[in-house]
């Protein structure tokens, strides 16, 4: 066959349509590969609620429970810890928690359904890393003028004693609340709103 | 047809003809070794390639034999390596050639890197090859991470978290996109499961495609060396670059050289002092990963440090993010941004020499910050040294064209 004979316009078209349909079905085939990659339906049911007794729990103690994969903190903060807390509106860079992830029901400085108890979700909103709670007020090597609150040892993020962010840090929010309720006065459900709230 | 006068050589010649007839052996051996001409003056410089490439053997020897005894599970993983330590004959011998291995390649890559920087090595024609390289020395960092997560130490889950949430400061896709690469809400079995396939089969088989093009590439355009001059410009009268010497024997004989003084240094840390002051196996590792429990100095290993600097520079999420990635991303382009006529910091001016000592200054000074404890003082260090380090490709950008030179010659000096 001589090249006279070639249809190039043809022969374009042809090559240009097939590529693109092969290129639609390569895409499409590749769904399930990726798609496999996603979270399990096994890993998906693990996020039962989660009960706890908070009866012993003392004045400045925190407990850390895990509730899908995520470290609760629980922390019985002190009558004083409380009423520090609306001292800090100049520093953070939230004080209304406007922006940060948190149920309805949670307002204001102590951010709890009793100022009392604080329950948070402890992983640091910038990279995940576990604060560490320094509740002293007091000057502290990462802070001249500390009130008391969480620090994040990876990468320096502050955050006050109801887990609102400081300003200037690598942290974007506010420490995130789980939707929790109380059972009784003793016993927390990690996990479940109250009845007849969002 | 050469005529053999010894019958064994004849025999050994007729063995050789018959594969030759139905592969290219003595084609490619001439090709790439005999006749493949190399500057005659490299120098110490020019050990690193060849000996990141006996540490590449070396990790895919020492991890074949480590995936015999490994199980890769969050129940298992951290006593299973213990077990290799204590219990596996010469276990510990294979998991610390491993370890030790690590931190030695990317010693040999960051000087063969800097070796680049030095005599313009990347500069054209060669900027493919650059580009391979740095696509290698990706591969090798996401290795390196993907294999930091097995023993399922305290940093191997919180360097994983923290390294995995980087890409969930990307917006909108960033959550999504951290789940699917954990395979579950948490790091979890999904997750080291997952790391482990792909540190053992996915990164190495990309590597080794990558070193294959990384090495078919300079043979094509042949090495630079450290006067820049393009041999290939000045031929005698069969066509062989009068400063060229085959590459074998002189430059495998060179090359065995430094094998044998590597594998002296190699062998004094893997022997004497393969935790290298919690450098190469880093003392939070030893303890098993607690999910509830940050270490209190989280850092990640020596080799991403500089970067990790970076990161921790910015007082914003996905600033910080960026700028780190930026920070390895602009390197692939460095042979357009150098735009200098001249290859060899021998023949550029002093301007240069101060933009690379600043530079090489900012990426230590960098690595030795990422790994401090982080007091404010600290960070104002550390945002100084990241503007140097983005500083020295702008002005190399702009300085390059016009730039002091000398006059290079045509011939390569002693």
């Amino acid at each position: 066959m001589s090249s006279d004979d070639v249809n190039k316009g043809r022969r374009r078209f042809l090559v240009a349509t097939t590529s693109v349909v092969g290129g639609v079905g390569v895409g499409l085939a590749a769904i399930p590969f990726i798609k496999s990659w996603m979270p399990s339906a096994k890993a998906q049911a693990v996020g039962a609620p989660v009960e706890v007794n908070i009866g012993k729990l003392k004045e400045g103690q925190l407990l850390k429970v895990q509730w899908r994969g995520q470290t609760i903190g629980i922390l019985r903060r002190s009558q004083e810890m409380v009423s520090n807390l609306a001292k800090n509106a100049e520093v953070l860079a939230d004080p209304q928690s406007a922006a940060a992830e948190q149920p309805e029901y949670v307002q204001g400085d102590p951010r709890a359904l009793n100022p009392e108890f604080l329950v948070v979700n402890m992983h640091c909103t910038h990279l995940g890393c576990v604060p560490q709670m320094v509740p002293q007020v007091g000057p502290q090597p990462f802070d001249a003028e500390w009130n008391g609150g969480f620090y994040c040892p990876c990468h320096k993020s502050k955050f006050d004693l109801s887990g609102r962010v400081y300003k200037g840090v690598p942290a974007p929010t506010n420490l995130r609340i789980p939707p929790y309720s109380f059972l009784d006065e003793r016993t927390l459900m990690i996990g479940v709103s109250p009845q007849g709230a969002v | 047809m050469a005529k053999f006068t010894s019958s064994i050589s004849k025999g050994a010649g007729s063995l050789l003809n018959w594969f030759d007839d139905r592969l290219p052996v003595t084609k490619f051996w001439n090709a790439t070794m005999t006749g493949y001409m190399a500057p005659k003056n490299f120098n110490f410089w020019y050990y690193m390639g060849s000996l990141a490439l006996l540490v590449l053997v070396i990790q895919i020897f020492s991890g074949i034999l480590l995936a015999m005894h490994y199980k890769p599970s969050a129940e298992e993983a951290f006593a299973s390596v213990e077990y290799i330590m204590r219990d596996v004959d010469w276990g510990w011998l294979i998991r610390y050639m491993h370890t030790t291995g690590a931190s030695f390649f990317f010693i040999l890559i960051y000087l063969h890197m800097f070796r680049s920087l030095l005599y313009g090595s990347h500069k054209a024609p060669r900027e493919l090859l650059w580009v391979f390289g740095m696509f290698i020395y990706v591969a090798l960092m996401a290795e390196a991470f993907l294999g930091y997560i097995l023993p399922w130490g305290q940093m191997s889950y919180w360097g994983a978290q923290v390294i995995i949430n980087l890409f969930g400061a990307l917006p909108k896709i960033g959550e999504p996109l951290t789940q699917w690469i954990r395979g579950d809400y948490f790091i979890s079995d999904a997750t080291l499961n997952r790391f482990f396939a792909l540190h053992i089969i996915a990164v190495p088989l990309a590597l080794l495609g990558l070193v294959l093009l990384h090495l078919v590439a300079l043979r094509e355009n042949g090495s630079n060396n450290p006067d820049g001059i393009e041999i290939k410009k000045n031929k005698d009268a069969d066509g062989k670059p009068l400063d060229g010497i085959p590459f074998h024997p002189y430059y495998t004989v060179k090359d065995i050289f430094g094998v044998g003084m590597f594998l002296i240094v190699f062998s004094f840390v893997l022997f004497l002092w393969p935790e290298a002051g919690g450098l190469f196996l880093e003392h939070d590792n030893f303890v098993p990963a607690n999910p509830l429990v940050t270490p209190e100095h989280i850092k990640p290993v020596w080799y991403f440090t500089p970067f990790y600097a970076i990161l921790k520079a910015v007082p914003d999420k996905l600033m910080g993010v960026l700028l780190m990635g930026a920070s390895v991303a602009i390197l692939f382009f460095l042979p357009w941004i150098d735009r200098s006529p001249v290859k060899s910091i021998r023949y550029r001016g002093l301007w240069y020499k101060v933009l690379l000592a600043l530079f090489t200054i900012a990426f230590v000074r960098l690595g030795l910050l990422g790994m401090a404890e982080g007091t404010p003082a600290q960070t104002w260090e550390m945002r100084v040294w990241t503007l140097v380090y983005f500083m020295f490709f702008v002005l190399l950008f702009f300085m390059s064209p016009g730039g002091k030179t000398k006059p290079v010659p045509d011939r390569v000096t002693h």
